[in-house]
Parts: C-alpha cells; sequence; structure tokens
C-alpha cells in the first residue's frame, strides 16, 4: 500500500512542476513577437541615449549591452547553421561550437559597431502579415533618425523558451544568406577549419572605432 | 543637350568595349557558394574592377569625402544632401508613374514641389517634416517591375555593382541629376563631383560597418546588392522561396541543401538545432 501511494504522490509531484514550468513557458512564450521587437529595440536605443560614454565612442560597453539586452533572444545555434549551410552537418560537435563562437563574436562586434553610430533614432513596428498561430513570423520594422528610414526586419521562430531571432534584415539584405556565400567559399578553398581560422583572426583585430558620420 | 549628347556616346562606347572585354575574359565558374554565385558568371574579370574601385575609393573618394564630411558643416552638409535628394525624388516621381504607383507618384510630386518652394530650391526638406514620405524608384527597378530579370552581376568601374538590367538602367538614372539642368561645362562637372562626394560622405558610416564584417568584401557586397536591388523591386516584400533572380535549377542542386533557397537552409537549421547541439552531426 505505501510503496503504491509513494508513487502516486510522486506522479502527481511530477505532473505539478510539468504544469508549472509548462505554464512558465506559456507565460514567456505569450509575448507576441512584434511586442518583443518593439521592446527589445527601445530597450537598446533608450540605453544608448542615456549612456554618455558609449557617445565617446567606448564599443566595448555597447557589445556588453548588446551581450546582455540582444543575445538572450537570439538563436545563434540556428543562425550559425543557416549561415554555414549543408557543411554544417559535416563539421564536427567542437568545430559547430567554435563556429558558433566566432560567429557570435563577429556578428556581435559589428551590430555594436552601427549600433554606436545611433544618435536619435526611434524603431516603428510596420504591419506584418503573419497569423496568430503562426510559428515562424517575419517582424517588419523602421529605423527612424535624421534621413531616410532603415528598413530592419528580423524573422522570428516560437520555442519554449518564447520567440527567438534567427535572422535579421538590413535595408532588404538577409544577413544569413549574405553570409551563405561567404561562408561557403572560404569554407570551398580552406575546409571549414580554415573558415574558424578566418574568423579568429577577423575578430582578433581591435575593435573598431565608431566612424564619423 | 550636346553634353548630354557627349555623354551618352561615351557610355554606349564604354558598354561595348567593356561587353567585348568581359565576353573575352568570362569564364564560368563552378558554383561553390551560394545564391550570388550562380549570378556572377564574370567574377574574375568583376574582381578586378572591383580592385580597381577600391583603390579608387582608398586614395580618392574616401579621402576626400571624410575631408568634405570634416571640414564642411553639418547644416550645409544636410542641404546639399536635400538638394540631391530633391531631384532624386523628381526621378523617383517618373518611375513611381512608370511602375503605376499612382499614390507614390503624387506624393513625390507633391514632395518636390514643397521642397522646390518651400525648401528653397530643395535644400531643405520641409516635406518631410510635414510627413510626406519619399518613394525612392529608379529605372533599374522599373524594369524590374516591368518583369526583367536581374541578370548577370556585373562590377564597373567608377559606377560599382551593378547587373545587366541595372546596367540598362544606368545611362537614365545617371543622367536624372540636377547636373542634368546646367549648360555649362565646368560647373555640370563641379555639381556632379559634389554629388559623389555627397553620397561616399552619407556611405562613410556604412562602409566601416562592411568592413568589419565582410570576410571577403567582394563576396558579401555582390550578395548585398543582388539581395538589396531585389527587395527594392518587390518594394521590401520580397518573397522567400526563391534567392535572386536565379533560375530555380543548377547542376549544383543536386547536392541537399547547395542552392539552399531559404526553405531548404532553415529545415538544414532547424534539424541541426533541434535538441542535442552535436546529434546530427558527423558520420
Amino acid at each position: 500500500m505505501l510503496p503504491n501511494r509513494t508513487t502516486a504522490w510522486r506522479a502527481w509531484l511530477t505532473a505539478a512542476a510539468l504544469g508549472l514550468s509548462f505554464s512558465l513557458a506559456q507565460a514567456q512564450a505569450t509575448k507576441a513577437p512584434d511586442a518583443l521587437i518593439k521592446e527589445v529595440s527601445t530597450d537598446v536605443l533608450d540605453s544608448l541615449r542615456a549612456d554618455k560614454s558609449i557617445k565617446q565612442g567606448d564599443v566595448q560597453k555597447v557589445i556588453a549591452l548588446v551581450d546582455q539586452k540582444v543575445m538572450p533572444h537570439v538563436d545563434f545555434q540556428r543562425m550559425t547553421s543557416a549561415s554555414v549551410g549543408r557543411y554544417w552537418r559535416e563539421a564536427t560537435p567542437e568545430q559547430q561550437k567554435q563556429l558558433q563562437e566566432q560567429f557570435k563574436i563577429l556578428l556581435v562586434r559589428t551590430y555594436s559597431g552601427a549600433l554606436a553610430q545611433v544618435q536619435d533614432q526611434t524603431v516603428e513596428l510596420k504591419p506584418s502579415r503573419s497569423n496568430p498561430d503562426d510559428k515562424e513570423v517575419v517582424i517588419r520594422t523602421e529605423v527612424k533618425g535624421r534621413g531616410d528610414p532603415i528598413q530592419l526586419d528580423y524573422r522570428l521562430e516560437q520555442t519554449p523558451n518564447g520567440w527567438k531571432i534567427y535572422d535579421v534584415n538590413v535595408l532588404g539584405v538577409w544577413l544569413v544568406q549574405s553570409y551563405r556565400s561567404s561562408f561557403a567559399q572560404e569554407i570551398g578553398a580552406n575546409g571549414v577549419d580554415g573558415l574558424i581560422k578566418k574568423l579568429t583572426e577577423r575578430n582578433s583585430r581591435p575593435a573598431p572605432a565608431p566612424a564619423k558620420g | 543637350m550636346k553634353q548630354f549628347r557627349r555623354q551618352r556616346r561615351f557610355l554606349a562606347l564604354a558598354v561595348v568595349a567593356a561587353s567585348l572585354v568581359l565576353g573575352g575574359c568570362a569564364t564560368v565558374q563552378q558554383a561553390r557558394g551560394g545564391p550570388g554565385q550562380k549570378l556572377d558568371p564574370w567574377e574574375n574579370w568583376n574582381r578586378k574592377v572591383f580592385a580597381f574601385n577600391e583603390g579608387l575609393d582608398t586614395y580618392v573618394l574616401k579621402p576626400a569625402a571624410t575631408a568634405y564630411a570634416n571640414v564642411v558643416p553639418q547644416p550645409v552638409r544636410r542641404g546639399v544632401d536635400n538638394f540631391f535628394a530633391n531631384a532624386a525624388d523628381a526621378w523617383s516621381a517618373i518611375n513611381n508613374i512608370l511602375q503605376g504607383k499612382g499614390q507614390a507618384a503624387f506624393e513625390d510630386v507633391v514632395r518636390v514641389t514643397t521642397n522646390s518652394f518651400f525648401g528653397i530650391g530643395g535644400i531643405f526638406d520641409v516635406a518631410s517634416e510635414i510627413g510626406i514620405e519619399r518613394h525612392k524608384e529608379d529605372f533599374g527597378q522599373t524594369l524590374g517591375r516591368w518583369g526583367f530579370g536581374a541578370g548577370a552581376y556585373i562590377v564597373w568601374p567608377l559606377f560599382g555593382p551593378s547587373t545587366v538590367r541595372d546596367s540598362i538602367a544606368l545611362p537614365l538614372d545617371r543622367a536624372a541629376s540636377p547636373a542634368l539642368l546646367i549648360n555649362d561645362g565646368r560647373a555640370q562637372f563641379g555639381l556632379t563631383a559634389l554629388q559623389v562626394i555627397n553620397t561616399r560622405a552619407n556611405l562613410l558610416g556604412a562602409t566601416q560597418v562592411l568592413d568589419d564584417i565582410a570576410l571577403d568584401k567582394y563576396t558579401f557586397l555582390r550578395d548585398a546588392y543582388l539581395q538589396r536591388r531585389r527587395s527594392l523591386v518587390y518594394d521590401g516584400n520580397a518573397p522567400d522561396a526563391d534567392d535572386g533572380d536565379a533560375p530555380p535549377a543548377g547542376p549544383e542542386s543536386a547536392a541537399p541543401g547547395a542552392s539552399a533557397p531559404t526553405n531548404a537552409a532553415s529545415s538544414a537549421a532547424a534539424a541541426a538545432s533541434s535538441p542535442t547541439p552535436g546529434a546530427s552531426a558527423p558520420r
């Protein structure tokens, strides 16, 4: 009798725990992707504007900001594997890990360099064509400041941990697609290790100083 | 008018000469990479022109633009930029009409008239201040809208990245400049030079980012250019399924995911990013 009751109790506990984590995940996942993008971009822009050392060209600060505010919402593995394309499956787990790390550094640095040029921009959502039950959506935004608005779109997928960005489009150019050729070219010439080496070299260069606009 | 004719003759000659040279050099490269590669049969030649342009940029254009950005005060530069943008708006209006986009054409016409009169010849962008948006279109986009495929990628000396379609439009798109309205040759040259420097100065930030992000600048710029032009033709709503205006099946598409239109790639990615990271990896 006793063991049975314990089993039942345990089963109930497990179910409760599962239910709880499920509803937690649900709560996170229910934040609509467009709301997420709007929130993250506004947050980043506000932080940029509020920070004086960034205006004086402290790129490390921007990198830290991006790491903290943007990266949690990015599915970096998917982004890397899509950029590497068919070669991803030929790479060893160790190579995959290194590719992911180096690609991440490259993108964060570049993105930070671009962000360091931000002045009085705001982000506006554009109407999207997605259905509420889509698992993958494109969120379209426009960065408005002086001059022409800059098109900035995101591809997101729904995961148990909420919506994750897996591709970004700047001015009509999807990042993953742009990298696919460059990566394929490098892998074709020097193999996966060649690409890792190239990325590492690129990342060991000193962080770029923001250009004068 | 004479000037224009001369310009045209020069361009025609350049096109003929270039196509002869291109024909001679064209070696169809084996498609190793993504969609851009397939659209770049003249890669060897294009890379040479690209290197030439890069040199020109490093030693002439970029220093000039940097000096311009440093010396000329911001409000003046803004005025210069607005002035050229106003002329570009007029050309956009014509192209919007040619593409049958009535509303956009109307707004561009309103922009040009507003800015020309109240913005003192286009120096102030009054129209943007009162919320009339710009709808940029050039003749290359118009041709695309009419159903012309982009064709092969071409890098022109001085003009940079282009495609066969955009090259056909190039003479018209270039001629549509305020310089067209001036008869004095020297002033015309000066205005064109200012336009080039203004454009380059606007891109100083962007090219810096480009230098940081690209592994191979040629490849990155090519793919970005092809994608962007395609996106512009579709007004930012380019369909996913097809990368570039490439014919769908190439010989290399036999390899799984090689020609990788977005679908194939993302399913591969989805497979790879499924629960255990290394699970689907090597055999």
